[in-house]
């Protein structure tokens, strides 16, 4: 039993732990850029975390053990789901016990337990954003899973592993079902990590705000946690994108040799990555709540199609 | 060009189509919709060029350019200025809203494909399996002429139609005898103007171009 | 040559009163131009009839007993409406109800509408035949309209999607039934020529002709005005001027019931099962039955008299979809005389309406008195189209009547009852228009006698005597559709 894919495994959970702040800071300069104001700087986010970990918790009365236990619950998912999409190589010891499935429900659990924190002081604002976030995740799910439906039936398998490796032996780039499936990818990631045009991360209007709003009580460590968990989970579904559709230059595995390049390509397409979100960012303004239906039924539809082309045209 | 890649980008294309028509029925504005029209015109038309290169057939040569010019040029610029001298209110109400309307439209998607088995069975062109988008092309622009209410969105439905028909012929076929094909232009050209003609019509007796307001003829009246 | 003159002279004549069609002598113009095509249709026909079936063009024209007929109908047909219109319309134009650019339009449309249903019939190639429907759909919508009032503008726009959406899905048929073809028969032009389609009809593949025929006869069924797709047919022929509402509902509606009929044969030809016949048998009673019940609704004259044409086109249906001889000869004979005996209806209902400048049946009263042609002709006609003996109405639908109790006994109660509400109802609300005193707002008027009278003879004279000639083109048309 090598010992490799274990330190791989261990290296993928450090790199999501340190660059997914570094993410979250690079699209914040690349936004303050476009819109011609300085940035606060590329690691903005550490110096945020670290603050907030120095800081006292203010807790509610009336809160319970599910408003103490949700932030590490969140975080301890998201950094479970970096141990299965295969970030840096395919060759991951976790990705034989969860699949793709497991993935999105990893992050349903996540979502739960944050709509019940929000609820759980009994704030007007945290039960407004559950019920709106709930709305969104109702029809964002289906969405989801259909369009990884639509990838792994032209991978045959729903390992997300086997599916970067099917995708990067050669099939053509050309199958209208990959293509769909990646519109729709790119809408529900909109979606569900919160951004514009569903949802501002930089708002704390009561009109507008969706996550803001469930961790609105949040403080000290807690919200650490939970701000270093929305960075991550911006960086795990860039990064799933990016294995699932343009996965070349991810370590097949048994190669050792090729986790340096890995590591380089990585960052160079989460660059790119970034520069398309905030273009979508940027050139988007936000949709209004009712809206949303539409724009997440496009997203199924997208998918839907995908899978459907697959059986018609393929 | 291998047949296998050619294959594959018509039916990228052939997405495309299908893409462009669900974009059509869920879009609200009158300009988005005339673009959308002209791009699927556009997809059309390459994909005609690439099946006369695959197949050898020179005539499909000249439908490519009589798609490109009447549907990506010509019907747009005319629904262009209508819209413009009309001043067309931009939105459009639905019958349905939008989500069911998408729904339905995959359902119709799903039917053509059950209903054009027996063709795909015998066919023997690289293009057969094309024959359920363009089926399914056709009942989305029929479904869009039923859940609309505006006269501008049915007509485009209407022309949708006929480009779905038009892939019907291309993809099952390689494409109908050049006359056929080229009485086929003339009528849809007409049709062009005899409706540009009747929104004018419409717009000075009823003052507005909601079909709703068409409604005087009823039974027993 | 014939031929030639057949299709050149209303195309000729349609592009020069495009120019003179406002002047006094236009409607003359269109009274020669389409007493031109009328001779040369006899021409035509009586060459049929020494030679037999014929192919011309270099195949793109095919000539035989079934469609000649028809030809010289619609030929005819448009000659008396063309003495018709030339009356009716200086009246219309003295009310002020059509301008000059109307009348342009009007006579121009006319004849390429001609045009349009003669293509229809003689060509041979299935392609051209959709493109020929298609053009005499669009030269008649924007006559629907040519009143300008809002419901006028209604029906033609209803007209113009619903038959567009009909005709679409007549051409996706048109696609499926090449695609059959072209297995058999290669590519290229002649995969689509009837004359060839019909003699490898056996090796066509079933499955995709019987995918086919379901779009066309959706298709074509649309603009015959089969029930359920029949909405726009009421409103299209009360509307437009009745000169059109003559030819859409005497000769278009038959134009379409040729070109259901041709690809039938296509289809029987392929699957050898009664699958074509049964569908149009449905379609033709629903019509039927629905049409009937409606006629008792109506309060336009017109709008009621189109619903008597969908329920009559409903019985050639069920007639050609029952099959065999005699149904088939019914159904021929009743394309003919029911072709004459409504334009005949037109014609009058047409003047009574200018006589009281309303189309409402509550305003029409005592034509027999005030106008003894319009009231005897308009008693006349709906004692034809009911089927009373001794019209050669009766005769046709006896005869439909007789191979329903022989082939398809079960639906001979429904076609009945069809028959009876459509008797009961015309006569019902034509007793009170004919009869009784002279109201009065109503006008006088100079009527055009010749179209109506010749009209009702020729109904007469077919139920009482057959002529041979007619006889043996029925027989022969009959076999051709086996």
């Amino acid at each position: 039993m090598t010992i490799a894919p274990f330190i791989i495994e261990v290296l993928q959970f450090v790199i999501l732990l340190c660059v997914a702040p570094l993410f979250a800071g690079w699209a914040k300069m690349l936004k303050c850029w476009s819109q011609g104001r300085t940035s606060p700087g590329l690691f903005q986010p550490y110096r945020d975390i670290v603050k907030l970990f120095s800081k006292d918790v203010a807790l509610a009365e009336n809160a319970s053990w599910i408003f103490r236990f949700t932030p590490y619950l969140v975080f301890g998912s998201a950094v479970l789901v970096g141990g299965i999409i295969p970030i840096l190589s395919t060759d991951l010891p976790l990705a034989a016990t969860a699949d793709v499935i497991v993935l999105v429900a990893l992050f349903a659990i996540a979502r739960f337990f944050t709509a019940l924190a929000g609820m759980d002081i009994g704030t007007a604002f945290g039960g407004m954003g559950s019920s709106r976030e709930m709305m969104i995740s109702s029809l964002a799910e289906p969405a989801m899973l259909m369009a990884i439906f639509t990838i792994s039936l032209a991978a045959k398998s729903t390992s997300l592993s086997q599916m970067v490796q099917v995708i990067y032996s050669g099939q053509s780039l050309f199958r209208p079902s990959i293509a769909f499936a990646l519109l729709a990818f790119i809408l529900i990631t909109l979606a569900e990590t919160g951004r514009i045009p569903v949802d501002n991360p930089a708002t704390h209007l009561e009109l507008t705000m969706i996550h803001e709003a469930m961790i609105l009580e949040y403080s000290g460590r807690h919200l650490a946690l939970m701000e270093w968990a929305g960075m991550m989970k911006l960086f795990l579904f860039v990064s799933l994108g990016i294995a699932a559709f343009f996965p070349w230059g991810i370590a097949p595995a048994g190669d050792l040799a090729a986790i340096p390049v890995a590591f380089i390509f990585l960052l160079l397409k989460l660059c790119i990555a970034g520069i398309f979100l905030v273009l979508i960012e940027t050139g988007l303004a936000k949709m209004r709540l009712f809206r949303l239906t539409e724009f997440l039924g496009a997203a199924f539809l997208l998918a839907t199609l995908g899978m459907l082309s697959h059986f018609i045209l393929e | 060009m291998n047949l296998h890649l050619a294959a594959q980008i018509i039916s990228f294309l052939a997405a495309l189509v299908l893409l462009t028509a669900f974009g059509m029925l869920v879009q609200r504005r009158m300009y988005g919709l005339i673009h959308l029209f002209a791009w699927q015109g556009l997809f059309l038309s390459i994909s005609t060029a690439l099946v006369g290169f695959v197949a050898g057939k020179h005539h499909l040569y000249i439908s490519s350019l009589l798609t490109l010019t009447l549907k990506v040029a010509l019907l747009p610029y005319i629904l262009h200025i209508l819209v413009q001298r009309l001043r067309i209110h931009k939105e459009i109400e639905t019958v349905v809203n939008v989500p069911t309307t998408m729904l339905i439209g995959i359902a119709l998607v799903i039917f053509s494909y059950h209903l054009t088995a027996p063709v795909r069975e015998i066919s023997t062109l690289v293009t057969r399996s094309i024959l359920a988008v363009a089926l399914a092309s056709v009942m989305i622009g029929l479904l869009m002429m039923i859940t609309r209410k505006h006269a501008v969105t049915q007509i485009i439905g209407f022309l949708a139609m006929e480009n779905g028909l038009f892939f019907a012929a291309t993809s099952a076929t390689y494409g109908m005898p050049l006359v056929v094909e080229l009485g086929v232009a003339l009528d849809v050209l007409i049709a062009a103007f005899i409706f540009g003609i009747f929104f004018f019509h419409i717009h000075t007796t009823f003052d507005s171009l909601d079909v709703e307001q068409m409604a005087r003829l009823k039974e027993g009246d | 040559m014939a031929l030639l003159i057949l299709l050149g002279v209303p195309l000729f004549a349609a592009a020069v009163l495009a120019f003179v069609g406002d002047r006094k002598v236009a409607p003359e113009i269109n009274i020669l131009g389409s007493a031109a095509t009328f001779i040369a249709g006899i021409w035509l026909a009586f060459e049929v009839y020494v030679r037999g079936p014929m192919l011309s063009g270099g195949k793109s024209f095919f000539v035989d007993e079934f469609n000649v007929y028809l030809a010289v109908l619609t030929s005819f047909v448009s000659m008396t409406t063309a003495v018709f219109s030339r009356r009716y319309m200086r009246r219309e134009r003295e009310h002020g109800r059509v301008g000059h650019v109307g009348m342009r339009f009007y006579h121009a449309m006319f004849q390429l509408f001609i045009f349009a249903m003669l293509l229809c019939l003689l060509t041979n190639n299935v392609g051209i035949l959709w493109i020929a429907m298609e053009l005499a759909t669009l030269s008649t919508v924007l006559l629907v309209s040519l009143y300008r009032t809002p419901t006028a503008i209604e029906a033609a726009w209803k007209y113009f999607i619903l038959c567009g959406v009909g005709i679409a899905q007549a051409l996706f048929g048109t696609v499926l039934l090449y695609f059959a073809a072209e297995k058999v028969l290669g590519e290229g032009g002649d995969a689509l020529l009837w004359t060839n389609l019909s003699r490898v009809s056996g090796s066509l593949e079933p499955t995709v002709l019987s995918l086919a025929f379901v779009f066309l006869m959706v298709g074509y069924g649309t603009k015959v005005g089969l029930v359920p797709l029949h909405n726009w047919l009421p409103d299209a022929h009360s509307e437009g001027p009745t000169p059109i509402s003559a030819v859409l509902s005497g000769l278009l509606l038959n134009i379409a019931l040729y070109a259901l009929v041709r690809c039938k044969a296509l289809v029987d030809g392929s699957t050898h099962t009664h699958h074509a016949g049964d569908i149009m048998m449905g379609f033709g009673l629903l019509s039927i039955i629905v049409a009937a019940f409606s006629l008792l609704r109506q309060k336009d004259v017109k709008r009621m008299f189109s619903y008597s044409s969908i329920e009559h086109m409903g019985i050639a249906t069920f007639a050609f979809g029952l099959g065999g001889p005699i149904a088939t000869y019914g159904a021929l004979l009743h394309m003919l005389v029911h072709s004459l005996a409504k334009s005949s209806i037109f014609f009058t209902v047409g003047h009574a309406s200018q006589m009281h400048w309303s189309q409402e049946m509550d305003r029409i009263k005592g034509l027999i008195k005030g106008n003894p042609l319009v009231g005897w002709g308009l008693m006349f006609g709906v004692m034809a189209i009911v089927g009373m003996p001794p019209f050669g109405v009766f005769t046709s639908e006896f005869l439909i009547l007789t191979a329903t109790i022989k082939d398809a006994p079960l639906w001979t109660p429904l076609l009945l009852l069809g028959l009876g509400v459509a008797f009961a109802a015309l006569f019902r609300k034509v007793q009170p228009m004919v009869s009784g005193d002279v109201p009065s707002y109503q006008k006088p008027m100079k009527v055009a006698h010749l179209p109506v009278m010749l009209h009702m003879a020729l109904v007469l004279v077919i139920g009482i005597y057959m002529p041979d000639f007619l006889n043996q083109w029925f027989h022969k048309a009959v076999a051709l559709l086996r």
